[in-house]
């Protein structure tokens, strides 16, 4: 219930034995929310084989369109965000608030530069005509296949549905930024930070194999 | 009679609407559901009410009806009847009141692991809710509640805000189950293994599991569709390279295991009743828990019989067919076990007693057309007739809603703390179960004379049948006004209720009626198994 109480330094609510035992109850959730995320990303990836099998030369040509070396670096910002937040757990584990919170801010920065990059490849994208589906500008663009909207569909469903994850995530550390900077962090409670972590690096997970799936498919 | 020292109760300790509104107490949610659940069935069922009371008689002008103005009125309100029976009425019904309540309750915790999530669950299905009602004064939605593209793409109707209102009911719906999930994993009291939480709690358990795996798929279909109504991306319309048929693929992929969401958690309110009111212990408790297990495993490869006429390969349609008939392996489980279990029991004829007894009767004749249609050539004859009609309300409501009722009748006294009126509980009872009968058995007979469903109208050999159904129908609605008199009667002046009036061994019977906040003065130590009756 909502009465909590002290157990070894650390809040815990009154339908918990200890601190250790409400952490793996806290623990086990997040894994079991980041199943029905993989899942629901899952559905897109179906949907995605289905279709490439279908038409592979129009996935093909679809990912003429899209700048792998823009992807290559925002997949490298992602796994260097990845690294920072660890780092963020890291630091709490061991007390040492101050640099969690430098690790935090580097994640939420290297999220930062991957939607401004996003950013840059969607409005190019659009300047050229390319939409999804039914939109896209077959005057401008000229495709050799005549479903090509079809790829760009799933292009902007599924990098697009990564990206409000990448922003939720970002608001999420930057909450958790904040609760460390009041210093309600450390080595005996840091649990909302690595929840946070658990959820970005399934979504860091997620863009390695969208990267592939959609930049490099040709 | 073992009432908290304090004379303190989860229902006294706070008073105000802005208390229940803003409680984390597992009770009290589970108290806002059944209001609102409750509220939702009555409106679904006024729209059932509408529909039968269409096809009481032929129509003889056309596209004049006899109730409803025209045919388009009538698939609006068969649309609201199916949307809000499913989404807001029985997938949260079990699992989000009974399951609320007595979950913690019966494995001897003080709450469920995540309290918050909790209720946030409860105002995720009411922002749904508002949002799917809201549909009603923008554009009526017609497109049945399965959404089924292409027409769902094509329809003028506010389709774009129901499938968000879905989607957002669907996150109650993970919630719930993730929060039963861990409750059950890390919450269970000293003593309390696996091997010894009650029956219930292994069918939430299991309903928990496909909650949270089917669920997400729902909602990834559902963004999928309004993607596709508002952007056009093509990945269901074929027009643009898509393929329609692959968003029933995705459809039914959750909404198959949905309906053991809907099913898995009655068969528990049902080992409940039974044991406690033949006053025998359980037979084959092992086999009904890993029963429940078995039959979520198996949903999530059989939605394929949804589609034996869409077009999907013959060797699918083979495949489906087989794993579908799998299904009827663990309920006869279940089915055999219960019976063993009334065997030379001394069985008591309360209300819950009966509407157990009703389930086991109306739950059969559901499974066993079940398996009927789960034979390919069966099923192209019966496809979109009544026949269906009739096999899923016998499951759904025959099922589904006579383990509620009896759930609510078991527990009333624990709930509440007062005693309702048994004989005239019984007498909801009689309505209900004959009056369903009434409505749904000449739909079988309907069906298999070939009268097509969702239609407005019908040929005048199909009247006589139909008049019969309707009038069941009514029946039926007497029942639940009756029902809901004695619940409301119960509630304002029933008697007492002492601690376990029924004599069940269960744990929630062990505290007082209703129970302190933290649902035990002292956490209970547990030395033997959940029905250990003489």
């Amino acid at each position: 219930m909502s009465t909590n109480r002290l157990v070894n330094g650390v809040q815990v609510a009154s339908h918990f034995k200890d601190e250790k035992h409400q952490y793996s109850s806290n623990k086990e959730g997040i894994w079991l929310f980041m199943a029905t995320e993989i899942l629901m990303f899952g559905g897109l990836f179906v949907g995605y084989t289905i279709y490439h099998t279908m038409y592979p030369e129009m996935f093909a040509e679809g990912a003429k369109y899209l700048d792998w070396k823009l992807g290559f670096i925002n997949t490298l910002v992602l796994i260097l965000s990845s690294f920072t937040m660890a780092l963020g757990i890291y630091f709490n584990q061991i007390n040492q608030s101050k640099k969690a919170t430098m690790a935090l801010a580097a994640t939420i920065l290297c999220g930062a530069i991957f939607m401004c990059i996003k950013y840059f490849e969607y409005t190019h994208k659009f300047h050229l005509g390319i939409y999804p589906g039914k939109m896209l500008d077959i005057a401008k663009v000229h495709p050799e296949h005549a479903n090509l909207g079809l790829y760009f569909g799933f292009y902007y469903c599924m990098s697009g549905l990564h990206g409000i994850h990448v922003l939720i995530g970002m608001g999420l550390i930057t909450w958790c930024l904040i609760r460390n900077i009041k210093g309600e962090f450390n080595s005996k409670y840091y649990t909302p930070v690595e929840g946070v972590g658990i959820f970005w690096h399934i979504i860091d997970l997620i863009w390695i194999f969208l990267f592939p799936l959609l930049y490099l498919v040709g | 009679m073992g009432h908290a020292s304090s004379g303190k109760n989860y229902l006294n300790e706070h008073s105000g609407l802005w208390s229940w509104l803003t409680t984390l107490d597992h009770k009290r949610i589970g108290i806002m559901y059944f209001v609102t659940v409750m509220f939702f069935f009555l409106v679904g069922g006024i729209m059932a009410l509408l529909l039968r009371a269409e096809l009481f008689a032929v129509n003889t002008t056309a596209n004049v009806g006899q109730v409803l103005a025209n045919g388009d009125v009538y698939n609006q309100v068969l649309t609201y009847h199916g949307a809000i029976m499913v989404f807001m009425v029985i997938v949260p019904g079990i699992p989000a009141i009974l399951g609320n309540f007595f979950l913690p309750l019966q494995i001897g915790a003080k709450d469920v692991a995540f309290p918050r999530l909790n209720l946030a669950s409860w105002y995720c299905l009411m922002a749904g809710a508002i949002l799917a009602f809201a549909t009603f004064f923008t554009s009526k939605i017609d497109t049945g509640w399965t959404f089924y593209t292409p027409y769902s793409i094509r329809t003028g109707s506010s389709v774009v805000m129901m499938v968000v209102a879905v989607f957002i009911m669907g996150m109650s719906s993970i919630l719930t189950g993730l929060n039963f999930i861990v409750t059950v994993h890390k919450l269970r009291c000293p003593g309390m293994s696996m091997y010894r939480i009650p029956l219930f709690v292994w069918a939430l358990y299991s309903t928990a599991i496909i909650q949270v795996l089917a669920t997400p798929i729902l909602a990834i279909t559902l963004l999928l569709l309004a993607m596709e109504r508002v952007f056009g991306i093509g990945i269901f319309d074929p027009k643009l390279g898509g393929d329609p048929v692959l968003f029933q693929h995705f459809f039914w992929f959750y909404s198959h295991p949905a309906v053991y969401i809907m099913i898995l958690p009655a068969m528990g309110v049902i080992s409940e009743l039974l044991t406690t009111y033949s006053k025998k212990t359980i037979f084959g408790y092992t086999a009904i828990a890993y029963s429940s297990l078995g039959i979520a495993a198996v949903s999530f490869f059989v939605w394929g019989h949804h589609m034996f006429v869409s077009g999907q390969s013959e060797v699918a349609g083979i495949l489906f067919s087989f794993i579908t008939m799998l299904v009827g392996v663990p309920t006869a489980i279940k089915m055999f076990n219960w019976l063993a279990t009334l065997y030379k029991g001394s069985i008591e004829f309360t209300a819950p007693m009966l509407y157990a007894l009703g389930f086991l009767f109306l739950f059969a004749i559901g499974g066993v057309t079940g398996i009927m249609l789960a034979v390919v050539p069966v099923d192209v004859h019966f496809h979109d007739t009544y026949f269906v009609v009739a096999h899923f309300h016998y499951v759904m409501v025959g099922g589904t809603l006579m383990a509620i009722m009896g759930g609510f009748y078991h527990w009333f006294p624990k709930m509440f703390g007062k005693m309702y009126n048994q004989t005239s509980a019984i007498w909801s009872w009689v309505f209900i179960f004959i009056g369903f009968n009434v409505t749904f058995f000449p739909q079988f007979i309907l069906g298999a004379k070939g009268m097509p469903r969702r239609y407005f109208n019908y040929v005048v050999e199909f009247e006589q049948l139909n008049r019969i159904s309707t009038v069941g129908s009514w029946l039926i609605a007497i029942g639940f006004i009756i029902a809901l008199i004695t619940m409301v009667r119960g509630v304002l002046s029933g008697a007492q209720a002492p601690m376990n009036p029924w004599g069940s061994k269960t744990l929630e019977w062990t505290t007082s009626s209703p129970p302190p906040h933290d649902n035990f003065i002292h956490e209970p130590v547990v030395t033997a198994g959940p029905y250990e009756y003489k």
